[in-house]
């Protein structure tokens, strides 16, 4: 009965990792078929040509996506440059100064910031920058800035919250006042959590499409200057794709794949810096 | 200038409506070992942090009475108390050094927060603290390692060692040695003694035996209450309070 019994447990077990496995490989397959679509079709994009020479024009042979992987870093550096530092002061307000009056404010437009639709953003830089510069680096950066500081933020905050309070307290006893225990000790030690937020903040908005579409528009130069548009390579697959042209097409698929590398070799740096402990 | 390092007035502290510390008043000598003891929750560890305001950083934490520490009442409206902390070192029950930070890079921490930059000044302080704290000899070849790596003795005297780079006058110790094997606790009550030539040594202990070992005075604390309080071999011999008698044969602990 008890041999009977427990045959029928390991049956049980075996018959579950299978459905777990089965569920894996079901999740799994539609991840790989974009990845190995992408890689096919983008693979015969891929020339010297490609990083080197921008837009071509309608009809025109050959040609790259040199101005949109210009376009793209100048766009995120600049988010990146405005964003960050917004998000980590956010990030060390929320862990550190609870007791402020205007923490609970703060507190919830960073989750309604975090919470709104890209597009949403997009508008409101579109309304407050675009309308008076035009449609600019400006205004998609600043749209971009806008995403990724709940992103930073929320890493920054929760990383600080790790810090044991008898390393503050260290801190304390020696006489540091209170920023510069979070400037020197906190920070110096959450510095390698805080900067794989930044990472995928920054991946987050290299894929953004939707805030560039209405701040920026599309770009087939070269940048031109802050208050001009710059191509951008999310929005250049989206253009792309749908035009008739072949020769735009094919750069659709060299665009997205070369996206899709940029994307996963930030998270992997990103997974690095987390894995490495002093 | 009195002999007294700190006296303490009627102080009473209170952690929300908590009534921790009750009345206490004590004069405490310059470079002489204070030990305070008495049962878990008495107060022992509210009490030092009180005398170099570290209590205030608890929420709802609340103090009234003096601590006067060189003719200063340390709470004082226009008294900073980072000056405070600066002037009246403290080290921790569990070892604390930086973690992230290297040897080096922990005793000199104090000494750069207060804006010591050049190098060779560093340096000087870096080796006189560590040497002073007994581990220069154990470390001089590792300052750049983490201070991680070392064990817990020995970051138990780095972080004696980052407390004396600041040059303090009066050192607080909460139990240093409660986390620690007897052999690196025996080190740390050899230094504390050694401590006790040029500074004021306030420990708090619930060990008899280390008080006895240690302290020039006794401070006996029992729920927030100073019960007794006087020169160690007059108190562990002749306790003057019934209650003190019964905590030192063990009878309450």
């Amino acid at each position: 009965m008890n041999e009977l019994y427990s045959k029928f447990r390991s049956l049980k077990d075996k018959i579950m990792h299978i459905l777990v496995y089965l569920a894996l490989i079901i999740a799994l397959i539609p991840l790989f078929s974009i990845l190995f679509e992408v890689f096919i079709r983008g693979i015969s994009a891929i020339n010297l040509d490609f990083f080197i020479k921008p837009t071509p024009a309608v009809g025109e042979i050959g040609g790259g996506v040199a101005n949109a992987i210009q376009g793209t870093l100048i766009t995120i550096g600049l988010a990146s440059i405005i964003g960050v530092p917004i998000g980590i002061i956010t990030g060390i307000f929320l862990s550190e100064y609870s007791e402020n009056k205007l923490y609970t404010i703060i507190r919830l437009l960073n989750e309604l910031l975090n919470g709104m639709p890209s597009i949403v953003i997009g508008l409101f830089a579109y309304v407050l920058i675009a309308t008076v510069v035009g449609f600019s680096v400006m205004a998609a950066s600043f749209a971009l800035a806008l995403i990724m500081i709940p992103i930073v933020s929320i890493t920054t905050e929760e990383a600080l919250k790790l810090v044991p309070a008898s390393i503050r307290e260290a801190a304390i006893a020696l006489g540091t006042s209170r920023w510069k225990t979070v400037i020197f000790v906190a920070l110096r030690i959450t510095k390698k959590a805080i900067i794989t937020g930044i990472l995928q903040a920054i991946a987050r908005i290299a894929g953004e499409s939707a805030p560039i579409l209405v701040t920026m528009g599309y770009w087939k130069w070269w940048f031109a200057g802050l208050d001009r548009p710059v191509a951008n390579l999310a929005l250049d697959i989206f253009l792309f794709a749908k035009s008739p042209f072949e020769n735009w097409i094919v750069l659709a698929w060299g665009s997205a794949l070369i996206l899709i590398i940029i994307i996963l070799s930030i998270n992997i740096v990103a997974r690095i810096i987390m894995k490495e402990r002093y | 200038m009195s002999a007294y390092k700190i006296e303490v007035e009627n102080l009473n502290a209170w952690y929300d409506y908590k009534h921790v510390l009750i009345d206490i008043n004590m004069k405490i000598k310059e470079r002489t070992v204070t030990a305070i003891m008495g049962p878990s929750g008495c107060g022992k560890t509210t009490l030092i942090r009180c005398l170099n305001r570290m209590h205030e950083l608890v929420p709802k934490a609340k103090v009234s009475g003096k601590v006067i520490f060189n003719n200063l009442n340390i709470y004082d409206n226009n008294v900073d108390p980072t000056w405070i902390r600066r002037k009246i070192g403290m080290v921790f029950q569990k070892p604390n050094p930086f973690p992230m930070m290297s040897i080096y890079d922990n005793v000199a921490f104090g000494p750069k927060i207060h804006g010591i930059k050049k190098r060779s000044i560093l340096d000087k302080i870096v080796k006189q603290s560590l040497e002073m704290a007994g581990l220069w000899e154990e470390v001089k070849d590792d300052l750049q390692k983490p201070a991680s790596a070392l064990s817990g003795g020995q970051q138990q005297r780095l972080c004696i060692a980052r407390a004396l780079a600041l040059e303090p006058e009066v050192i607080l110790m909460d139990e240093p040695t409660s986390h620690l094997d007897p052999i690196s606790a025996t080190k740390i009550e050899m230094l504390i003694r050694k401590l006790a030539e040029n500074y004021t040594v306030v420990i708090v202990t619930h060990n008899m035996q280390q008080a006895a070992r240690i302290s020039d005075y006794v401070a006996f604390l029992y729920m927030g209450r100073l019960v007794e309080y006087g020169p160690t071999k007059e108190v562990f011999e002749r306790p003057k309070n019934e209650l003190t008698e019964r905590y030192i044969t063990g009878k309450i602990s």
